[in-house]
């Protein structure tokens, strides 16, 4: 399956890029993409561990199970108001 | 009906407070959030508030329905804005409307404490020196991951 991910403000920066597509293997979670794209080396292996993700517009923990087509972002810790 | 919008526009407070208050109401509660010209002593020149637009726009409807909820109203608009602000500018504003002051100011309240905890935007301040930051924010509480 695939999955696009999204970054944003310092993870942005860090890795150089807005946007990614990641394969990942069926019954693939939260967790499996993480891995995946610190695997990448370089700025992502930077990426810092203190950050939320959303699948899909909502926040997710680490096993929850991702589904082609996915829309996966890596959030910073926020700073709206 | 509740009301909410993320827009890279200007913001008027009073348009904001004109979309609530009904005949029933006895109070309403306006808050307004603007770029500030110093952060912990040093000077500051502007802001850039960068968002997840999408996600950020679900999110703050979620926000303004609980707040309703909570308040026993439905008379609840909030919006944020997103993109290059200067000093003095207004990043958000927050109004309620109720029969009584009390829930409107708690309702209010409860909309800025949740867009600072879970509302995916991001401010980088631009400092007088020329220097820039993305300022330290909230970690989400839902889907926290911090050990991978």
């Amino acid at each position: 399956m695939k999955v696009t991910v999204l970054l944003f403000a310092a993870h942005r920066e860090l890795v150089g890029q807005a946007n990614t597509v990641a394969a990942l293997p069926e019954g693939a979670t939260v967790e499996t993409l993480l891995s995946e794209l610190k695997s990448r080396g370089g700025g992502w292996a930077r990426l810092p561990a203190r950050a939320a993700v959303a699948v899909n517009h909502k926040y997710a923990g680490g096993d929850t199970m991702l589904a082609d087509g996915d829309e996966v972002a890596l959030i910073p810790p926020v700073a709206g108001g | 009906m509740t009301w909410s919008d993320v827009t890279t526009g200007p913001i008027d407070p009073a348009a904001v407070l004109k979309r609530v208050g009904e005949p029933r109401d006895g109070a309403a509660a306006l808050f307004v959030g603007m770029v500030r010209n110093s952060n912990e002593g040093r000077p500051v020149d502007g802001m850039e508030y960068e968002g997840y637009r999408d996600m950020a726009r679900d999110q703050l409807a979620a926000i303004a329905a609980e707040a309703a909820q909570q308040a026993g109203s439905d008379r609840v608009a909030v919006v944020h804005r997103l993109g290059e602000l200067a000093v003095g500018e207004v990043s958000v504003a927050i109004a309620v409307s109720s029969p009584h002051r009390a829930e409107a100011f708690r309702a209010a309240r409860y909309v800025i404490e949740e867009i600072k905890k879970r509302l995916p935007i991001w401010k980088r301040e631009r400092y007088l020196d020329g220097e820039q930051a993305w300022l330290e924010g909230h970690l989400p509480v839902t889907g926290v991951k911090d050990n991978r």
